[in-house]
């Protein structure tokens, strides 16, 4: 295997206990670069969980995770970030009480001026603060949020929120993107300029993972899809193996029993 | 009744001494809370930390005074971080019962008789301010005028001292706060987690907050005592640590000059109330000593009601303060 | 606003619980009371004992003691004396020191004389401390003697058991609405200022003060009729304090930690209100104010002492059943552990956070009372509070078998401490227990495991 076919993240043997029970139990993952990976299931199966664990807001009991071929089980969520890997939240923390702008030049890593005694000293850190704010200019274009640029995130609807803690996410120049659940609460039209930033990410050298709960977006840019239920991995493949999984469809049948399937929203 | 007594004293309060340290003091819990959202209930203690770092060190270690100055910055730097290093893990309200009681422990240990060889117990520690009035280009006795206000030589000299340091901290500040810097603190203010996801290690700055604004506590508890030429335990109480926080909100936590306003606003309010009380004529005051048991004692009293009574109808009903705008209240997390 | 039975029900299994607690007991503490219920002028009194070599309190017979101007006393088989005054005032009190027996001696030679100020409606004990060649100064008395362990444990429970009772208000508080409740320690302050002035005004005067007269009239109540009205009024201003105050707040969703320095600021406002109106100067309640410790298995406790820590246990006991056994109770619990829980279920969430604040301001103003017997002071709560905390914390921030457990562990600790550190230092080990606490286990002993970071 080349160095590009490696996978860029892997989690061996991850086991997380809560009060007696195994919420994640996960024997064997591995996500291919620059794909787009969807991980599915249905609520409780400890997909959030586990996302938590990958990103090290949680420990894990049992396991390994590697990045890059490097060991990361226990490393902080914020020295992740400078190994490149970012996610987002499921409950959106745009921060409310920054501007936009200020919002996305929060993102960049590797800020002089985040340092105390430089910090006092705006001759050392005005010029990169300049460059970067034409950089997340550049993004809140793509975005489409330029108009929103010096209001208040509190001032935004719930959809453009999720948009900017995508944008700014994008802002730590990731090659690991880890999206909680993109899509719930945003409408209609955003959501489909969020699913064209997504599928362009790859194009850019980087890998996506998210959690969601809507088939369809799944298959609208899943590259591969990762079932997950009860905490384990019940199946993996492409989104159209994975429609017609017995498995898959056991589990989800497990919480729509007596549904005609073809009437279920998958989630 | 001597109005021109009233307004002498009122207008002097508008930027006496008082102000400068409780202004101080607040400067450095808006660096805590204000900005960062930690909640301490502590900033007393390290008010006496600079307190007694300067009068012990001249005291019982017989050390030059500036050198003592010096020391009690590191200190209160040091109490900042043992203090820290365990707590800032913990969420807001626990945080703040933590503050309280080390600032409680540090006012019984300094007044008890255990420890009076160094700081002097209950009665404290004077007789160490000396080199600083040396100083002084204006005569400590005497009364300087300038228009409304009036001071003795002493004070003229803390207040000039004590404003300069102020402003120069205080511009520090706006400036910290304009940075990168403190645009960090400021997401770890509003979700901590957000800011992790982000690459900042907000445990690290957390600590940073805690040490700046400890260290800007103590400052004012130095120049209190300069003032006063005396340190007692018993001053540094929980009821000033509320006293500051009133004055935080008053001016708005989370902007650059609320402090200095909020401490201006809140003395001069005060000395006025009180000044006028005691100049009513002898007949009018002893009416409202027999119905509302007003008396010289209770005058110095309504103070306390005063901040207990602001504080809460701040809290509930004006938490931005003055000038804070809705969008930016630091008091609305859950 | 109609109560339902249970409630009612429960109410009156915790009203003939305190009557009959009092009642039981009360017998015991009026007997070997000092004074009788009616003041009819005023005095200066004290007890001049010393303690031996074995550590026993000896009282001194024959000693004079004397007001110029006003009248002497000489103390009797006890050691007690009273000098009648005619009004209230300042005193300059002289001892004769050539009346002390072989042997005794004042332990400052030079204060042959102290000076008093009586106030209006008790009288005021003085101390002349003696010592003898045998008496060993107290800080550096042996320790660790089994007499004074179980002395210490003694003191340990009696402490224990009052501050639970102000606990468990503060702890359900904080498990029913997620606030810690500073103003706490003006609840249990109103407490004792209640039981001081029914006691020595009665209920017209009280009330008449209350509404606005300025100077309080009228005949004082007994002490334990006096602490019941005060549990009452503890519970009235609970309520108040969450009806006026903290309801509002919550449904204009005031975010708690605002609540928070709203209970600050109640705190600091109640605080110097009660200063205002009772004045800085501490006075004592005008039943039971002084007793002479009984012996019993070398230990040493007051009938007075003894009496309410048997009430604190009766009252904890009632309170326990009635948070296990009542409808009230049962909902009380439920909220405190999971609120959204509690609510789905069909609880009434807002009767049951005004029944907490009714209990819980009762409960503490009871302890205030208990914590008045000392002195009464404007201040009472607040010196405590910290104490109040460290229990609930140690315990679990609520739960209600957490903070009678973590009440009587610090209760224990702090008197135990004093066979280490200095005993003016005492109060810092529940500091320092709050403290650790909130470091190593949050959650407390009983509590459960929440978002701590």
């Amino acid at each position: 295997m080349t160095d590009a076919d490696q996978p860029i993240l892997v989690a061996t043997g991850v086991v997380k206990t809560f009060g007696g029970l195994r919420a994640v139990d996960v024997e064997q993952l591995e996500i291919r670069r620059n794909k787009i990976t969807a991980l599915i299931g249905p609520n409780g199966a400890g997909k959030t969980t586990f996302f938590n664990l990958l990103t090290g807001f949680d420990r894990v009991d049992e396991g390994e995770i590697r990045f890059d071929g490097k060991v990361i089980t226990g490393t902080p969520p914020h020295r992740l970030a400078a190994k490149g890997m970012v996610r987002t939240f499921q409950l959106t923390k745009a921060l409310a009480k920054l501007s936009t702008i200020e919002n996305m030049k929060l993102g960049a890593l590797g800020q002089r001026g985040e340092k105390f005694w430089a910090a006092l000293i705006p001759g050392s850190w005005t010029k990169q603060e300049e460059e970067i704010e034409q950089r997340a200019d550049a993004v809140l274009q793509r975005f489409n949020l330029t108009h929103m640029r010096d209001e208040y995130a509190g001032t935004m609807s719930g959809g453009q929120r999720k948009l900017l803690e995508m944008a700014r996410a994008l802002m730590t120049d990731p090659r690991l993107v880890m999206l909680d659940e993109p899509m719930a609460g945003v409408n209609p039209a955003l959501a489909q300029s969020l699913l064209e930033l997504i599928k362009a990410l790859p194009g850019e050298g980087r890998t996506v993972i998210f959690v969601e709960h809507n088939m369809d977006v799944v298959q609208e840019i899943a590259d591969w899809v990762v079932v997950m239920a009860e905490g384990r991995i019940i199946a993996q493949g492409t989104p159209a193996e994975i429609k017609t999984n017995k498995a898959v469809v056991d589990a989800y049948l497990g919480a729509h029993h007596g549904e005609d399937l073809s009437q279920v929203e998958l989630s | 009744m001597d109005w021109g007594f009233i307004f002498e004293r009122s207008f002097s309060a508008m930027i006496g001494p008082e102000v400068v340290v409780y202004a101080l003091a607040a400067v450095g819990l808006n660096v805590h809370f204000g900005y960062t959202g930690l909640m301490n209930f502590g900033q007393v203690g390290f008010m006496a930390a600079g307190a007694y770092g300067v009068g012990v060190s001249v005291y019982w270690l017989g050390w030059n005074f500036w050198v003592g100055i010096i020391f009690a910055f590191v200190y209160a730097g040091v109490l900042a971080l043992l203090l820290g290093l365990p707590t800032l893990r913990l969420r807001a309200d626990y945080l703040s019962l933590v503050t309280i009681a080390a600032s409680e422990t540090i006012r019984l240990l300094a007044r008890s008789r255990v420890m009076r060889p160094i700081t002097g117990g209950v009665e404290g520690v004077n007789q160490f301010a000396g080199p600083f009035y040396d100083l002084s280009p204006f005569e400590l006795g005497q009364f300087y005028s300038f228009g409304p206000f009036k001071y003795l030589g002493r004070d003229v000299w803390v207040l000039l001292v004590g404003w300069t340091l102020l402003i120069l901290i205080t511009l520090m500040v706006r400036q910290l706060m304009r940075s990168p810097w403190g645009r960090t603190l400021r997401a770890i203010r509003e979700d901590e987690d957000a800011a992790r996801a982000l690459g900042k290690n907000s445990y690290f700055y957390k600590m940073q907050s805690l040490m700046l604004g400890g260290i800007i506590g103590a400052v004012a508890g130095v120049l209190q005592v300069i003032q006063k030429a005396s340190v007692q335990a018993d001053t540094f109480n929980p009821v000033i640590t509320f006293t500051i926080w009133t004055i935080l909100i008053i001016g708005g936590p989370g902007r650059v000059w609320s402090p200095i306003i909020g401490s201006s606003i809140y003395w001069t309010l005060i000395v006025f109330i009180e000044n006028t009380l005691r100049q009513l004529p002898p007949d009018v005051r002893s009416t409202l000593e027999d119905t509302v048991q007003l008396s010289d004692f209770n005058i110095s009293m309504l103070r306390f009601i005063l901040v207990g009574l602001g504080l809460m109808l701040l809290a509930r009903f004006r938490p931005q303060g003055i000038f804070g705008s809705r969008e930016e209240m630091a008091l609305d997390r859950r | 606003m109609t109560m339902s039975k249970s409630r009612w029900s429960a109410r009156l299994v915790l009203g003939l619980t305190l009557g009959a607690g009092f009642g039981l007991v009360g017998g015991a503490g009026q007997s070997a009371a000092l004074m009788e219920a009616v003041q009819e002028d005023l005095g200066v009194i004290g007890t001049l004992q010393y303690t031996d070599a074995t550590g026993a309190k000896v009282f001194i017979e024959g000693v004079e003691l004397s007001i110029d101007d006003v009248g002497g006393a000489t103390t009797d088989k006890d050691g007690n004396f009273r000098i009648p005054v005619s009004s209230p005032g300042e005193y300059s009190i002289t001892l004769n020191t050539a009346t002390l027996p072989e042997g005794v001696t004042l332990k400052d030679p030079s204060r042959t004389n102290l000076v008093v100020t009586v106030s209006e409606n008790a009288d005021q004990r003085i101390i002349f401390p003696l010592i003898t060649a045998d008496t060993v100064l107290e800080v550096s008395e042996s320790s660790f003697s089994v007499r004074r362990v179980s002395q210490l444990t003694l003191e340990g429970l009696k402490l224990g058991l009052y501050l639970a009772m102000a606990s468990i208000g503060l702890s359900l508080i904080f498990g029913t609405t997620g606030l810690v409740n500073f103003a706490h320690a003006e609840l249990i302050t109103w407490g004792t200022l209640m039981a001081y002035f029914f006691n020595i005004y009665g209920l017209v005067g009280t009330f008449g003060f209350l509404a606005g007269w300025p100077a309080p009239f009228g005949a004082g109540v007994n002490f334990i009729v006096a602490t019941g009205l005060a549990a009452v009024m503890g519970g009235v201003l609970g309520y108040v304090l969450n009806r006026v105050v903290f309801r509002p707040a919550r449904n204009s969703g005031v975010s708690l930690l605002a609540q928070m320095v709203m209970t600050i600021g109640m705190a600091i406002l109640l605080r110097y209100v009660f200063v205002y109106f009772f004045g800085s100067r501490y006075r004592v309640y005008k039943d039971y104010a002084s007793q002479r410790a009984n012996s019993f298995l070398g230990m040493e406790l007051t009938s007075r002492d003894a009496a309410a820590m048997v009430v604190s246990i009766i009252i904890l006991i009632a309170v326990g059943i009635g948070l296990n056994r009542t409808r009230t109770g049962r909902a009380m619990r439920a909220v405190s552990d999971n609120r959204d829980l509690a609510e789905s279920s069909g609880i009434n969430v807002e009767r049951v956070i005004a029944q907490v604040w009714i209990f819980g301001g009762a409960l503490a103003a009871l302890s205030g009372t208990f914590f008045g017997f000392d002195t009464v002071k404007w201040d009472i709560g607040a010196r405590i509070l910290l104490l109040v905390f460290a229990a609930v914390t140690l315990g679990g921030l609520g739960t209600s078998y957490g903070a009678l457990v973590g009440a009587l562990m610090v209760g224990i600790a702090i008197n135990w401490s004093t066979l280490v550190i200095d005993p003016e230092l005492k109060n810092m080990t529940a500091l320092v227990m709050l403290i650790l606490a909130l470091l190593l286990r949050p959650q407390g002993i009983l509590g459960q495991k929440q978002r701590i970071g």
